[in-house]
């Protein structure tokens, strides 16, 4: 019983970490509070859903579509709209609410798009609702898939972002911004193609919850809540702190609705976060504030 | 550049003036030429799912068969007139609604108000409607209350039901198929904290229990639940031949969804709002057979099934099979009462409302104080359509299908 908690723990924390991934880029490198995050995932999950529903495109294959767009989208975003914050503030934190305050009508706009185009009805499908028999507990294939990706792109990108002079770039970027330049790199180009790859990781995370989850056109903001939740527990910037926060709070969730209650899940988290944010202010894997 | 001088100002207050004296007045008669329908409904934000299958799309189709058969007759007037539309988003908010409902009857001086989607948006603008003399014909709102609201609000209708024919319908059909020995006497009940889930098990619980049922898990999860692992993991343990869940739509769908997979098939599997929509066969596959919730439509009626195909080829989608007839239904009424009336005579309207009876897509229906006491209250999944089981006013219209089929696997 506890390990079957354990194993269905660790696979919705997959979820919130896959979810989670893209958003700590784009705050901690690009330094954009993107409030629109949940908006992308949707869309990319409508995106899935008109791939898989009206082209019988697998979700899987899908993804290579999607994720592609979700880069682009993202690029395109950071260079029209948030490049020129960006270049315009001195310090973080007016670009911090300069970014709030653009993005926030951003979201409007995708879902707004998004209502014109699909309405505002719940959208769902089944893809891979298969149960998967791991040591006597049975998960299903799609939620693992979401662990699997979750491990997979954050071993990947911290991989990249520790081992490889590209990686050393953006950390630069997302360390000390203001004197980044001073060493040959172009902070602009940098911030974007970072902000680009947390919308590709948004639109992973898309594709791959549309299997499972009902979405509709306004619920973004849900997704939004749970990925800012995790980045701030696990340190802003830190891949490796978004997967370690989004584990722990899927196995919070999972343990307390299967030995307490599963009335007092949302309290089990905030609490969790509560604690977090009060000891380590800085999130789990955080450096401590300059 | 344009300069406003005095005069152009004081000129323009004259005419704004006379603007705001006229619109005051009562419209005339002659200078008809449509009647004006208001509404405020959820297009954005957490309502307008629910509001996208229920309430929108029958709104829509009523003014489009009413205009296509040339309008509404209005004997005293001697005209037919055409229905012209007045429609605001509340974003899913009450205050933007009661807002919205006042701006309806003060500003666009509509002729008649169409409530907004939901128990807590109807209750919430129920002063409003009451303030304004407008009929308020509440047809997705689930309440308890019922009896005493239409006491404190004379032009209120409560079309739906409370929560307590619900759930006392469904323990009487399981008590029957106890008796028939078809079912053990273990039930688990999950519910949504939030309005429905709250009501519904609260008149469940302790009618289970006084049914002689033991409840071995009866818990609630917070709003926006995604994962039903951990429940349906534990659920599965306990041996129950009933699972019973007051649920919201995505819920609803995850819970179908991970009791396939975690191969939990109970012979009763009771699910919440969501049951009923068109969407639900499609996203439980052929596991949709036999799967119970709550609501539920006479098959067998012509008029439903005419409704039906009118609904899909306007909207481009089946209207859902608990309270889109309903609220369909209710326009009928409305428009019924008013071509008895023949004027725009919201009073004498209401009166009517409560007092006549109306044909409808749901068949014959008359109100018992201002409410509609003939509802279907519990349905299954049977070769494709959602069926009425029971019903508070005469037979199932099928007999349930229990044990319900073995889930198969997608």
């Amino acid at each position: 019983m506890l390990f079957s908690a354990i194993l269905t723990g660790l696979v919705l924390g997959g979820t919130y970490a896959l979810v989670a991934m893209g958003l700590t880029l784009q705050y901690g490198v690009a330094r954009i509070m993107n409030l629109a995050y949940g908006d992308i995932i949707i869309a990319a999950s409508f995106g899935a859903y008109v791939l898989f529903t009206a082209l019988g495109i697998n979700p899987l294959l899908g993804m290579l579509i999607v994720i592609p767009a979700g880069f682009a989208l993202s690029w395109l975003i950071y260079a029209v709209m948030l490049q020129p914050l960006a270049r315009r503030s001195r310090d973080r934190g007016r670009l911090e609410g300069d970014s709030i305050l653009a993005t926030f009508g951003l979201l409007f706009v995708i879902q707004g798009v998004a209502l014109v185009l699909f309405g505002s009805g719940f959208m769902s499908y089944s893809f891979l609702a298969v149960p998967v028999d791991i040591l006597g507990t049975t998960v299903a294939a799609n939620r693992l898939l979401a662990f699997v990706l979750a491990v997979v792109f954050g071993l990947g990108l911290w991989l990249v972002l520790t081992r490889t002079r590209f990686g050393t770039v953006i950390r630069a970027v997302a360390a000390n911004p203001a004197s980044a330049p001073l060493v040959g790199i172009n902070v602009d180009s940098v911030a974007r193609f970072a902000f680009a790859i947390g919308g590709a990781l948004a639109a992973a995370g898309g594709v791959v919850v549309s299997m499972y989850l009902t979405f509709s056109a306004t619920m973004g903001v849900i997704f939004t809540m749970k990925a800012l939740i995790v980045v701030i527990m696990g340190g802003v910037g830190n891949l490796m702190g978004a997967l370690a926060a989004g584990l722990i709070l899927g196995l919070v969730e999972t343990l307390v609705a299967s030995f307490i209650d599963p009335g007092l899940t949302l309290a089990a988290t905030y609490l969790i976060f509560l604690t977090v944010l009060v000891v380590r202010p800085q999130g789990l894997f955080g450096r401590a504030a300059r | 550049m344009t300069t406003i001088s005095r005069r152009t100002v004081l000129q323009g207050m004259g005419v704004s003036a006379l603007a705001t004296a006229l619109s005051g007045l009562p419209v005339l008669a002659q200078d008809r030429t449509a009647i004006r329908i208001g509404y405020a409904v959820p297009k954005t934000g957490a309502n307008a799912a629910g509001a996208g299958i229920s309430t929108i799309p029958n709104y829509l189709l009523w003014v489009d068969d009413v205009n296509k058969a040339g309008g509404l007759e209005l004997s005293k007037l001697g005209v037919p007139l055409p229905l012209e539309v007045v429609e605001y988003d509340d974003r899913s908010s009450s205050e933007e609604l009661v807002r919205a409902v006042e701006r309806l009857a003060t500003q666009d001086n509509a002729d008649f108000i169409l409530p907004s989607w939901g128990t807590g948006p109807n209750l919430a603008s129920g002063p409003t409607f009451d303030r304004f003399g407008y009929p308020q014909l509440g047809a997705t709102a689930v309440t308890d209350m019922a009896p005493d609201l239409v006491k404190r609000w004379k032009h209120s209708f409560w079309l739906l039901g409370g929560g307590h024919d619900y759930a006392n319908a469904l323990v009487q059909l399981l008590v029957k198929q106890r008796e028939a020995g078809t079912i053990n006497n273990k039930v688990a009940i999950a519910s949504v904290a939030d309005g429905f889930g709250i009501d519904l098990s609260k008149a469940a619980t302790p009618s289970f229990t006084e049914a002689g049922f033991e409840l071995v898990y009866d818990k609630t999860y917070p709003l926006g639940t995604s994962d039903f692992a951990p429940i349906i993991n534990e659920v599965s343990g306990l041996g129950v031949d009933t699972f019973v869940a007051f649920s919201y739509p995505p819920d609803t769908f995850a819970l179908t969804q991970q009791s396939v997979v975690a191969n939990f098939s109970p012979k009763v599997f009771y699910l919440g709002v969501g049951t009923a929509f068109p969407i639900y066969p499609g996203i439980a596959g052929p596991n949709h057979d036999g799967v119970m919730g709550v609501g539920g439509i006479d098959p067998d009626s012509e008029k439903l099934a005419a409704y039906f195909e009118r609904h899909t080829a306007l909207n481009g989608q089946a209207p859902d099979s608990w309270a889109s007839a309903i609220t369909y239904a209710s326009l009928e009424m409305l428009q019924q009462a008013i071509e008895r009336v023949g004027d725009i005579d919201r009073e004498a309207i209401t009166a009517e409302l409560s007092s006549g009876e109306f044909d409808t897509v749901i068949g014959k229906v008359k109100l018992v104080d201002n409410q509609l006491r003939s509802l279907w209250t519990v349905g299954q999944w049977q070769g494709g359509k959602f069926v009425g089981l029971a019903h508070t006013e005469r037979d199932g219209s099928r007999d349930p299908v229990v044990p319900k089929p073995v889930w198969v696997a997608a």
